[in-house]
């Protein structure tokens, strides 16, 4: 199944393992920041809500 | 119905909820079937070997690297035009996309150069003009980060975009003009003559649908994410108001 990539392997692995970690740690960061934004913001609005009656 | 409809953050909240499935979804389907196919069922290159692949991964990421400053070059002349919120928060959620990209299209680039130029990095026109661009999305962050009020971050890198944009421009169209460096031309024209072969051309066409919705799909959730920041810090000064 795995084609045989000869003297390229490092070049076309390399290739796509970077692409894989930094596509990873874009998804993973934008993911984690959005979480993170959504529970602060629910939190602040129910605090505000509770105190605004 | 307007497209400046979409500039009220409700109405652009409403949507991007209702979109942002489907693009995820698009997304997996696309880069999966493209990657697989030009992986796994395409055959070396008479002149490349196995380094044609790389095709898939990089052509793609150097397209997006570009187009994603265009995308927010438009934003921002939005901003300074019309003083639309959201759009400058399109501008500002898609350059760390922007930025991976290029760094992708760099990494994958001197991957490939390497084998083939024998060398990792030439100071060739377009390569050299890409490195700017890179220095141009760290600068756009940074800026964004050290300026505190939101209005004149917007403007002060709503202007460093503009200027951006010739780097961008260049990194494009370099080996048009230049017939100089090591870096081939287009691998995609409209002159068909120019194309690659179809046995590389149709899953590379996927790729790039792929990375095109990857891009969108990151930039809808970001721009969320910068609309709630932006509520978030108007919910906390009302509160240190009262």
């Amino acid at each position: 199944m795995m084609p045989e990539l000869g003297k390229y392997a490092f070049a076309v692995m390399g290739s796509y393992a970077a692409t894989a970690v930094l596509i990873a740690a874009l998804v993973g960061l934008t993911l984690w920041q959005s979480a993170r934004m959504k529970r602060a913001l629910a939190e602040v609005e129910a605090r505000q809500e509770k105190t605004d009656g | 119905m307007s497209i400046w409809e979409y500039a009220n953050p409700k109405k652009f909240m409403q949507t991007s909820a209702w979109a942002l499935p489907w693009a995820v979804g698009l997304t997996v389907v696309l880069l999966v079937v493209g990657l697989v196919w030009g992986f796994f069922f395409t055959p070396d290159d008479y002149k490349q070997g196995s380094t044609v692949k790389i095709i898939y991964l990089h052509v793609p990421s150097a397209m997006m690297a570009i187009n994603a400053w265009v995308m927010m070059l438009v934003t921002s002349l939005i901003w300074i035009v019309r003083r639309h919120h959201v759009s400058v928060l399109a501008a500002k959620a898609a350059a760390p996309v922007g930025l991976t990209f290029t760094l992708i299209a760099l990494v994958t680039g001197a991957l490939w150069g390497q084998p083939m130029w024998g060398t990792w990095w030439a100071w060739d026109p377009r390569l050299t003009s890409f490195l700017i661009l890179t220095l141009f999305y760290f600068g756009y962050m940074a800026l964004w980060a050290a300026v505190e009020d939101p209005d004149t971050a917007a403007d002060l890198t709503s202007i460093l975009c503009l200027v951006g944009s010739v780097f961008a421009l260049l990194s494009r169209y370099a080996v048009l003009f230049w017939n100089q460096g090591l870096h081939q031309g287009a691998s995609l024209s409209l002159d068909k003559e120019e194309n690659v072969s179809d046995v590389f051309w149709q899953p590379l066409v996927i790729c790039i649908a792929g990375f095109i919705l990857l891009f969108v799909t990151m930039v809808l959730l970001r721009t969320r994410t910068e609309i709630r920041s932006r509520r978030l810090k108007a919910l906390l000064a009302r509160e240190r108001v009262a």
